[in-house]
């Protein structure tokens, strides 16, 4: 508790470091994954093949994959960008699965009827299949988000700040305080993340309250239905 | 593209492959440790998902378990273990277990639990025990499920076991730590290329089980997935 105390502007610090590689990665793992998802779904035969890649891209452990990855960008292995890559390229192989299933999942009477209503292919992705493919989106995403949070710490290992420090720092002069908050501190890293991006599904698909509400309603209606009977 | 090649001339050098500290005996020895952890957590995680499953209860217990693991940081429960348990195997052993145990679990609950309840109810009419419902009902039926389960137990126990050098634990980590500390980028590159082929190895060995596991059990939990 003392060490927490006297070192809350190095936990700050590091936390700010932590987000500073999290949220591009999370950002670009959605961007990513939304194209490749949408070529699965399309195209069905390619799907098995994408989504095979993307389990065993998903299997690659991390320490590795941040020093294998600098001979293909080109990076050194302490920049930033090598980092986000690989973080990222985990959140895609991630994503990937969830977003071609919340694609397929859009039912195939609205896509139709936005055909005949004249949407071109594009309009009728972005206007009608990525809205209702919306809350499955965001459920995937939301575990993109937490794993890729989970898995910034390994980066300190090769010298790179965030909350890892506080795991090898700690570790290395035997500070157990060290150690728990730098978990700890994680921890509530991923919650945070994690609740903002519920928040931002509410307030980008104000629809899905709605219809919570109104379900809702309709099952207490139907209960009280069913005790009366 | 020389890093490669340097890596390579690492690894084909016969005094880097052989002898108790060569890659050829670490590969042994991250094998060992991935596969000794995953025993002893399906020894845990299954009876412990059958039965929870079987009673279908505790559900928000096992969701909750398994996604606040996702959100522990493995290299923190390494280090953690590390710092309480001194140097040796016990302190990575308990943290490879406690890893793997969230997927193992949810797996064999989700497949028993997934069971159709026409089939358990038809078995029960038919005369079977508990007992009998369990094991030729419910999980033959969740098998895909938990082999999925035990598929990623195994994948992160292999990941982590390449963190635990850095708290004294042998493996390819070894290596990995070796080359970062004393700035060999060839023998990085070249353990690190090591661990990733055997990943993908074991994914894919897995991938073949599974295909198999499909066949047999065609009607399983989550086949047509």
């Amino acid at each position: 508790m003392k060490w927490i105390l006297n070192n809350v502007s190095t936990i700050t610090d590091a936390t700010w470091a932590h987000l500073w590689l999290a949220l591009p990665a999370i950002v670009l793992s959605f961007v990513v994954a939304i194209p490749v998802a949408w070529f699965a779904s399309r195209f069905r035969r390619s799907r098995f093949t994408l989504l095979l890649v993307a389990g065993l891209i998903y299997a690659i452990p991390s320490l590795p994959l941040f020093i294998v990855l600098p001979l293909i960008l080109g990076t050194s292995v302490r920049s930033l960008i090598n980092v986000v890559a690989a973080l990222g390229l985990y959140g895609v192989a991630l994503m990937v699965r969830y977003a071609a299933d919340a694609l397929d999942a859009v039912s195939t009477d609205a896509l139709l009827a936005a055909t005949a209503m004249g949407y071109g292919p594009l309009r009728r992705f972005v206007g009608v299949q990525l809205p209702l493919a919306g809350p499955a989106l965001l459920a995937g995403l939301r575990v993109v988000a937490v794993s890729t949070v989970s898995l910034v710490p390994v980066s300190a290992l090769l010298g790179v700040n965030s909350l890892g420090m506080l795991l090898t720092d700690g570790f290395q002069r035997g500070i157990l305080a060290e150690v728990a908050s730098g978990i700890g501190a994680t921890v509530v890293v991923a919650v945070a993340v994690d609740l903002g991006l519920v928040g931002l599904g509410r307030l980008l698909m104000p629809w899905e309250r709605a219809a919570a509400r109104r379900d809702a309603r309709r099952t207490t209606v139907e209960d009280k239905q069913v005790v009366a009977a | 593209m020389n890093f490669l090649l340097a890596a390579w001339q690492w690894l084909a050098d016969p005094v880097n492959a052989s002898g108790p500290s060569g890659w050829g005996a670490r590969t042994v020895e991250h094998l060992w440790y991935t596969a000794v952890a995953t025993v002893i957590a399906c020894l845990i995680g299954i009876p412990l998902g059958y039965a929870v499953g079987h009673a279908h209860r505790f559900r928000t217990f096992i969701v909750s378990s398994t996604g606040a693991a996702r959100a522990l940081p493995t290299l923190g429960v390494v280090t953690l273990f590390g710092l309480l348990l001194g140097i040796g195997l016990a302190a990575p052993m308990l943290a490879f277990v406690l890893l793997a145990l969230p997927s193992v679990l949810a797996g064999a609950y989700a497949g028993v639990e997934g069971a159709p309840r026409d089939a358990v109810d038809a078995a029960r009419a038919m005369g079977m025990t508990e007992w009998q419902i369990l094991f030729r009902v419910e999980a033959p039926l969740g098998m895909p499920l938990l082999l999925g389960g035990i598929r990623s137990a195994t994948l992160q126990v292999l990941a982590t076991a390449t963190l635990a050098a850095y708290v004294g634990a042998g493996g390819l980590g070894r290596i990995l730590f070796l080359g970062l500390k004393t700035q060999n980028y060839a023998m990085m590159v070249a353990s690190s290329l090591v661990v990733v082929g055997l990943a993908i190895a074991v994914d894919l060995a897995f991938e073949i089980v599974d295909r198999l596991v499909k066949r047999s059990f065609p009607k399983g939990v989550g086949a047509a997935v």
